[in-house]
């Protein structure tokens, strides 16, 4: 299925949950926030929300800011 | 040796002088921001040069974000977080990052930005007033960023905002306090900290904010893109300190002619 991820076009296998998409996308990060469709996903429902064919996500983790 | 040790006066003065937002006491009115730090060892000298306590961090997508050892470095230095909603143009946007914050950073503080342009990264108020509501009947501790408008500070505080939070002038800029007397006024007309953000430039831009009433001083670039960043953070804690006890102490009136401090009295006629 097709989903946009971080604003890219992104083909995922059709049983991905935000919990895995976490898991291929964090990296060293452990503290990272998901938006599904401009909602937040708390972290405790991200292995049981599966993706749907076009749905738009923001994978975002912490960096520097002022 | 410590500043303790140097001046018990300024140790008994801070113990006496808690700086408390929200119910959490603070020993420094400086606060720090990370952005444009060169590097990580620079940004862990200047953290613990400024002897700051709450540490401002943002979200951004994960490919761009900065190294997670950011906040192993921020951890190590034992200060709190205070994610920003830096960036943000619209209080739907604000709110939203202002949630996901919360998820990332296991905290319902935030400083709350809204900027109507990227140009001059000025507050656009309609849409700070409205983000601000909504966050503070979220359960948030909202620390809002604003213009130095004191009857729109006065309506930030209203909403319940734990911290009014007026620019200096543009971020970034460098430009200092372009209109003193509105921060001033600003400070009068609230009960909540006022925390003056954006637009030091230098030591006595930050010493001028707390003379004038601030309760802390919040900057980023002046430090981090000073050429010696761990001797700025130390140059803004002297002044933050100095600034505040001079208010406290209580300043001289402003006089048109001198007024002698050697008496008079006595001068002989030679």
């Amino acid at each position: 299925m097709q989903v946009t991820v971080n604003g890219e076009d992104t083909e995922l296998a059709a049983d991905t949950t935000v919990a895995d998409l976490v898991a291929a996308r964090s990296g060293a990060h452990d503290r990272v926030a998901v938006a599904l469709n401009g909602d937040v996903v708390p972290r405790s429902s991200w292995p049981a929300t599966r993706l749907s064919p076009g749905d738009t996500l923001e994978v975002l983790a912490p960096t520097a800011g002022g | 040796m410590s500043t303790s040790e140097l001046a018990p006066a300024l140790a008994r003065e801070e113990a006496s002088d808690p700086f408390v937002i929200a119910g959490e006491t603070f020993t420094s009115r400086l606060l720090l921001g990370t952005g444009g730090v060169p590097s990580l060892e620079t940004l862990e000298a200047a953290v613990r040069a400024s002897g700051t306590q709450l540490v401002t961090v943002a979200l951004r997508r994960v490919e761009a974000s900065s190294s997670a050892s950011m906040l192993e470095v921020l951890d190590r230095c034992g200060v709190r977080l205070l994610p920003n909603t830096a960036g943000c143009r619209t209080a739907r946007e604000a709110v939203l990052t202002a949630r996901l914050a919360r998820e990332a950073f296991g905290t319902s503080w935030v400083k709350l930005e809204v900027i109507g342009d990227e140009h001059t990264l000025l507050p656009d108020a309609v849409e700070l007033l409205d983000a601000a509501e909504q966050l503070v009947m979220d359960g948030f501790t909202v620390l809002a960023y604003t213009t130095d408008d004191p009857i729109l500070g006065r309506r930030l505080a209203d909403a319940g905002c734990a911290a009014v939070m007026p620019l200096g002038s543009p971020i970034g800029s460098g430009l200092g306090i372009r209109n003193p007397h509105n921060i001033a006024l600003l400070r009068e007309g609230v009960d909540v900290p006022v925390v003056l953000d954006a637009g030091i430039g230098t030591a006595s831009d930050a010493a001028l904010a707390m003379e004038l009433g601030c309760d802390a001083v919040l900057l980023a670039s002046a430090v981090t893109r000073a050429r010696d960043p761990e001797m700025m953070a130390l140059a803004m804690r002297q002044a933050v300190e100095g600034g505040r006890l001079a208010k406290r102490a209580g300043r001289i009136p402003r006089r048109w002619h001198a007024e002698a401090s050697t008496s008079f009295e006595g001068l002989p006629e030679l």
